[in-house]
């Protein structure tokens, strides 16, 4: 008997404010009313999917101080969709990006917990932090956070959900009409927690969810990222879609959990990306150049690339050569409200200009051919080989796929590549387990069976 | 007179008695589950009622003024109201979908998208009832700023006098200026602000989205949303109040505000002490709607509501008191007593059922079909918001509009 092949994890991923979302194609639905939403997580249900993701946002972008125009602007609140989903799918984790620095320890912990019984164990986390000062004019507590601590704040702060979530045992709930005892022990959800960040203490009151702890998600890139993401996560997103950087990523990653004491397998590692299917590859390939073609403009195109430089590039010629001028990081940011996800901005820049020179591309082209979630392009079956051959090759333990369609796009994968996945004995054919957890193939969250007062 | 009662219903876990959990039709085991709470919902639509109200508060539930530390016979515990109610948007059509979500800790940038959302996925059900959160327990919670709570000799004070220490009037200042908040967070986004140019490439028209720009005694809030008008425009925001203070709190910012009479005095004096706090704050418009509130204990085919009352307390080993006029008896009598209290000039009821699984149920099966049988009110849902359940102006005019 053959060992099972490794299952493929797959998130599902609705389009928001990006250049990657096609709002302008006559069968594009809204992003915003709940029936979109809707019929995204069922499809992905249908599909055997692990999870339905959402991202966040916090304030509207702008540039040089005035709102995107030309983008898809706006989203409706992150929890309050994925509450919502938790009744119209059964089995689809739902998992939301929250920020720690908007919101505090207590609120996080409570509404995740709630999250995660009003779904039946199905609430994912994907714990992200933030310090600009741009996004905290619209919070009460504003731009506060030094950038050096947000690491400090957000490790603080999952630590701190975490002895929240541990403050109930399943022992607690006893709920015994004929004793009368409904607690197990008086101070069930009795907490404290003293930091560098948080000092705070008292009684939680939301019973030990279904999965304990739901479940955590994370980005980490740089160094201290990987780290804290190692030890922590439950899974974290790749940003790598070539194989042999992602293998070597992949590699890092497990042997970071391992180095903290967890399992290889403890951490899951999910690279996003698109798709576009044809019936034959030189179709695939011709329809996925038309909507890139379409979805990066001259204007986008501009603008991704004054992220980079942070300068005012309009004059430059979206049809001519990269920009030949230096970024100028010490200006004050002329797009706001976007994540900076470029490290070094000469570096960036140097690799745009040998990619233009290497492949000829005028800076429009270059955006497209660079600003990229790693596109799986082809016939059903080549794309279905793609994603098995990338994971089972430890390029990643799955995808997180977004379309550029909205709502639809997701229809087509699960109608012609999820069967082939599944031919291929990588993808369920039935839900397995009952929580999220099951379903990733994740230990069950450790049971709190002592008081976790004090830390 | 005529058939324009208004009736909503306000959850909280197992019910308004602490032994409510103990009744044998009771789920204690199941508050935190989902089926409970569509279970609950689905009684409330069968009643054919406005809205329901689902409690909150960021610290342990209980009797603020008799501490239950220690207690094992009490719920202690809840969920998040305002996920509670986006779990039941959609498997409900018609009732109105009124979370508390507290003002003090909270960011009402996250408060307005949350219920702007909340709208969107019940397709314009939402509501918001607003709740200073005053105990030194919920401050220590978030431990960023100690508040004091009030003395016994402050407390005394408030009772004898009906005047509260100013660090309370600051509390409700902040209150008052979160609501403001939310509210012109709805309204920064004009309706049609999504254009879909596909000519010009424009996905909105930004002269359409406004900063509203508010800077507080406590805080400020640049805006605008990240989520775009909800449907209703301004969703309905609720808030509960027993004193002059927290009247002239509900007439700056809210909708509908629930009150608390006496049986003895009715609600004459409530409804004159609303009408001055609204002048007080110069309110204009829409006038405060007033809904008060009874907790219910309703007579079964085998008990009488002071029977199954007085069952209850003896569970409990304490009489059951409350902010609010206790109500135990038949639904025809309760229905006279609403009637009642509608001619003198409460706009609507919410009632408190004291074991929720049974009380919620004669409500709507007993209550509701006596106050039908009275001509007092539908017998079916019209299609519409919760604005216009309510008999609220269904077009409310966006404050930064020009056309």
């Amino acid at each position: 008997m053959s060992t099972p092949r490794k299952q493929v994890i797959l998130g599902a991923y609705l389009g928001g404010v990006n250049h990657h979302t096609a709002w302008w194609h006559p069968e594009a639905g809204s992003q915003i009313d709940f029936s979109s939403f809707e019929h995204t997580a069922r499809t992905a249900e249908r599909g055997k999917f692990d999870f339905f993701f959402l991202a966040e946002g916090l304030a509207l972008r702008e540039r040089a101080g005035e709102i995107f125009d030309q983008d898809i602007i706006g989203r409706p609140d992150t929890l309050t969709v994925l509450a919502s989903l938790a009744a119209v799918t059964e089995h689809l984790g739902l998992a939301g990006t929250i920020n720690t620095t908007f919101n505090e320890p207590y609120e996080l912990a409570r509404q995740f917990a709630s999250l995660d019984h009003l779904s039946g164990g199905r609430a994912a986390w994907n714990v992200v932090t933030s310090f600009d000062a741009f996004t905290g004019q619209n919070f009460r507590r504003g731009g506060f956070l030094d950038p050096a601590d947000r690491y400090v704040r957000a490790e603080e702060t999952l630590s701190a959900v975490r002895v929240l979530w541990d403050s109930w045992s399943a022992a607690d709930l006893v709920a015994d009409k004929a004793t009368g005892r409904y607690l197990g022990r008086p101070d069930a959800g009795a907490f404290a927690f003293h930091g560098s960040q948080f000092d705070i203490a008292g009684r939680f009151t939301v019973p030990r969810s279904p999965q304990g702890r739901p479940v955590i998600l994370q980005a980490g890139v740089s160094p201290q990222g990987r780290d804290f993401a190692a030890a922590n996560a439950d899974a974290i997103f790749s940003p790598y879609a070539e194989l042999r950087e992602a293998a070597k990523f992949y590699r890092d990653i497990k042997a970071r959990a391992v180095a903290s004491g967890r399992a290889a397998d403890d951490i899951k590692i999910l690279p996003s990306a698109s798709f576009v299917l044809g019936d034959t590859e030189a179709e695939a390939v011709e329809k996925y150049h038309a909507v890139r073609n379409e979805q990066v403009t001259g204007q986008t195109a501009l603008i991704l690339l004054e992220q980079i430089w942070n300068r005012d590039l309009s004059g430059y010629d979206p049809e001519g050569p990269v920009p030949d001028i230096d970024p100028d990081p010490d200006a004050a940011p002329i797009i706001q409200g976007r994540a900076f996800v470029h490290q070094d901005r000469f570096a960036t820049v140097r690799r745009l200009r040998e990619v233009a020179e290497a492949k000829k591309l005028t800076l429009r082209e270059v955006v497209i051919d660079q600003f990229e979630r790693g596109p799986l392009v082809g016939t059903p079956a080549q794309v279905a080989e793609q994603i098995d051959t990338f994971v089972q090759d430890n390029g990643s333990d799955g995808f997180i796929l977004g379309s550029h369609l909205v709502p639809w796009g997701l229809d087509e994968f699960v109608d012609k590549v999820v069967p082939l996945l599944q031919d291929r004995g990588a993808l369920r054919t039935e839900y397995t387990g009952t929580t999220l957890r099951d379903n990733l193939g994740l230990r069950a969250a450790r049971t709190a069976t002592t008081v976790s007062a004090g830390t | 007179m005529g058939s324009k009662l208004h009736l909503g219903a306000a959850l909280d876990g197992a019910g308004w008695h602490p032994a409510a959990w103990r009744e044998p039709n009771s789920r204690p085991a199941e508050l935190f589950t989902p089926a409970y709470w569509t279970d609950l919902a689905t009684t409330a639509q069968r009643g054919l009622l406005d809205f329901v109200t689902i409690d909150d508060s960021l610290s342990v539930p209980g009797d603020r003024r008799a501490p239950t530390d220690g207690a094992l016979d009490r719920v202690r515990a809840r969920i998040d109201a305002q996920l509670i109610a986006a779990r039941i948007a959609p498997v409900t059509r018609h009732l109105g979908l009124i979370p508390t979500i507290t003002t003090t800790h909270t960011e009402p940038f996250h408060v307005s998208k949350a219920i702007a959302t909340l709208d969107y996925t019940s397709r314009g059900r939402a509501g918001w009832q607003a709740r200073v959160s005053g105990t030194a327990a919920e401050a220590a919670h978030f431990g960023r700023r100690p508040l004091r709570e009030l003395t016994a000799a402050e407390l005394a004070e408030v009772a004898a006098a009906g005047t509260f220490p100013d660090f309370v009037h600051d509390r409700f200042a902040e209150a008052a200026d979160a609501v403001e908040v939310v509210r012109r967070l709805w309204d920064s986004w004009e309706d049609g602000a999504e254009i879909r140019d596909v000519a010009t490439r424009r996905f909105i028209d930004r002269d359409k989205l406004h900063y509203i720009d508010f800077q507080g005694r406590h805080f400020g809030v640049r805006g605008p949303s990240i989520t775009p008008r909800p449907p209703q425009g301004q969703p309905v925001v609720t808030a509960l109040a027993h004193a002059p203070l927290i009247y002239e709190f509900a007439a700056r910012g809210a909708d509908l505000v629930f009150v608390t009479p006496t049986r003895e005095a009715g609600p004459a004096p409530i409804l004159e002490q609303v009408a001055a706090a609204a002048a007080q704050v110069g309110r204009a418009g829409e006038a405060l709607r007033v809904y008060a509130d009874l907790v219910v204990f309703l007579d079964s085919d085998q008990e009488t509501g002071p029977h199954r009352l007085a069952r209850l307390n003896e569970a409990s080993g304490a009489e059951f008191g409350s902010d609010a006029p206790i109500f135990a008896g038949s639904a025809d009598e309760l229905a006279e007593l609403l009637i009642e209290w509608s001619a003198q000039g409460v706009d609507g009821f919410r009632l408190r059922p004291g074991v929720a699984v049974d009380d919620l149920a004669a409500i709507a099966d007993r209550l509701v079909p006596a106050l039908q049988q009275r001509g007092v009110f539908r017998t079916g849902y019209p299609d519409g918001s919760l604005r216009a359940l309510l008999d609220l102006p269904t077009t409310v005019p966006n404050r930064y509009a020009t056309a």
